[in-house]
């Protein structure tokens, strides 16, 4: 029996006196699509960041890929990140207004030493393609891109490092619906041809309920039934 | 129709030097009814709430023509007969001033009342939208109240004067859905209480399916299609509509496809001479390309569409 993609245990994450997330426990499978759903407030992003490790739990562990991350240090944790991405909400917020599409998806192979100049720009090429953007979208900026295409170019640079878990949080909220659902399209395709499993954040019921194999509901940091 | 209209919009636009971003729109509302302004980012829908009150950006024109019933000024009216619920509660209220001291504030402006008069109603005011412990309340400052109690505070201050007209712009924007929920029926029912008639600015189809009589719908700054929602939401006539309608989540099989629409809206300086609509739309011939198409009268609502007689079913085109 294979072990799940992912393993959180009893999360708990505070910020000072206040608890975020309050002994959540869930597991996850590859090619899998896990919904963190619930009102503004109930820890879903803290949730994120706790197992993405850009925030140091409280309390409990997280699993990723069988390997315990609760307690490894920066260094250890270096070669794992790359196996787990995030996908924020806002399309021009998680990119730098000054880099061209092209810079913000060769960065993460920049800076995970396996660029080359050589097969670099096909790779960044063969990512934008993957997400629906013609290649020539690579020499634009951000402010240049409609939100989806934003989105989009998010999404192929999270692709870049060849992950095995999508964090997504709210990657379609800020979205209209025209274009939403032509990004949830593109996450459904990607799972299906890479396996990958998505730990969705999202506070639209409806879209939860199209998108996601499981739910947890949560409400002030818990775990509730749905 | 405009016997019974109390705001009566017609041939509304608003531009930026050479570029119209509401481009020619015509509709009434009707009194005590909720008529809802739905379309994407960039349709022109705030704008146009903005122009009906009169408040268009800084370096805008506007042209065409608002007219409130009974009154020869709109501009005059605003904050009596029409107010504006921003689209954010916080930085619609005064950091500096108690919340009371603004809503009383806003009837000394309209209303000769003493201070105590004023005051008074401003305390009734908070205390109908279901602020808990209003007199107290209301001498409390806006960085006290939580988020959703300061959307109820600037619903208080846009009903305190009993208006006729209340323009929501996207009032529901950013809330998850119990606190949605929450404000839409904390205005429907002020809006009830005060027997105004609300324009709801919305992107959300679910929102207009709930809430609205009647819904215009936006695309390029224009009118793609106005009428009764149910029938509009239920069996549209525009194959914008339709598209949009397609694109929503719903209860089917778990991942089935979404029909998106291809493309994304045309920027307003991009507009070429056809229907905005064509370069996305499933049905566009070389007519759509050419000519913008003007809106009539099918199957009871107004559709500008060269296709809308042909098609009785265009979800289906989408599906």
């Amino acid at each position: 029996m294979n072990s799940p993609l992912l393993d959180v245990r009893d999360l708990v994450v505070r910020y000072g006196p206040v608890t975020a997330v309050d002994r959540l426990s869930f597991t996850l499978d590859a090619g899998e699509t896990l919904a963190l759903n619930g009102p503004s407030g109930c820890g879903k992003s803290s949730t994120a960041l706790a197992v993405l490790r850009l925030r140091r739990p409280d309390g409990g562990k997280v699993r990723f890929e069988g390997r315990e991350l609760t307690n490894l240090t920066e260094r250890e944790l270096r070669p794992l990140r790359p196996r787990m991405q995030p996908v924020f909400q806002d399309p021009y917020g998680s990119l730098s207004p000054r880099h061209r599409i092209r810079d913000a998806v060769a960065e993460p192979l920049k800076v995970q030493g396996t660029w080359n100049r050589t097969d670099g720009p096909a790779r960044v090429a063969e990512l934008l393609d993957r997400v629906g953007l013609d290649p020539s979208y690579g020499d634009r900026r951000p402010h240049e891109l409609s939100g989806g295409q934003c989105q989009r170019a998010g999404i192929a640079r999270a692709l870049a490092s060849r992950p095995q878990l999508l964090v997504l949080d709210e990657p379609v909220s800020a979205l209209d619906a025209s274009v939403r659902a032509g990004v949830l399209n593109l996450l459904s395709d990607l799972q299906d041809d890479l396996g990958l499993g998505y730990l969705f954040i999202c506070h639209d019921r409806a879209v939860v309920r199209h998108f996601a194999d499981r739910v947890v509901e949560m409400r002030d940091g818990r775990a509730v039934p749905a | 129709m405009s016997s019974e209209a109390l705001l009566s919009v017609r041939d509304l636009r608003v531009a930026f030097g050479p570029v119209e971003a509401v481009r020619g729109l015509s509709f009434d509302v009707r009194a005590r009814e909720v008529f809802a302004l739905v379309g994407e980012s960039g349709a022109g829908k705030s704008l146009t709430a903005r122009a009906l009150l009169g408040m268009v950006p800084r370096g805008a024109t506007t042209g065409g023509r608002v007219r409130l019933r009974g009154s020869a000024d709109l501009a005059a009216e605003r904050g009596r007969r029409i107010t504006l619920v921003p689209q954010d509660a916080l930085s619609a209220l005064s950091p500096v001033h108690p919340v009371g001291d603004q809503l009383a504030a806003a009837v000394r402006s309209v209303r000769r009342l003493s201070r105590g008069q004023a005051r008074a109603r401003a305390v009734a005011a908070l205390d109908r939208v279901g602020i808990p412990d209003a007199a107290r309340r209301a001498r409390a400052y806006p960085h006290e109240y939580s988020g959703g109690m300061r959307q109820r505070a600037v619903i208080a201050m846009a009903t305190v004067n009993e208006p006729d007209v209340v323009v929501a712009d996207e009032p529901t924007t950013a809330l998850d859905e119990e606190r949605r929920e929450q404000v839409l029926r904390v205005l429907a029912e002020q809006r009830e209480a005060v027997g105004a008639a609300l324009v709801l600015v919305t992107h959300d189809l679910e929102v207009v399916r709930e809430h609205a009589d009647r819904v215009l719908v936006m695309y390029a700054g224009r009118a793609a299609e106005v009428g009764p929602s149910g029938h509009v939401l239920g069996r549209p006539r525009a194959p914008y509509t339709a598209g949009l309608l397609a694109s929503l989540p719903q209860d089917g099989p778990r991942r089935h496809r979404l029909p998106a629409l291809p493309g994304t809206p045309p920027a307003p300086d991009a507009l070429g001479p056809g229907c905005a609509f064509a370069p996305r739309c499933p049905l566009a011939t070389a007519p759509c390309r050419d000519h913008e198409p003007e809106a009539r009268t099918v199957d009871g609502r107004l559709v500008a569409c060269h296709h809308a007689d042909d098609l009785s079913d265009p979800l289906r085109e989408f599906v």
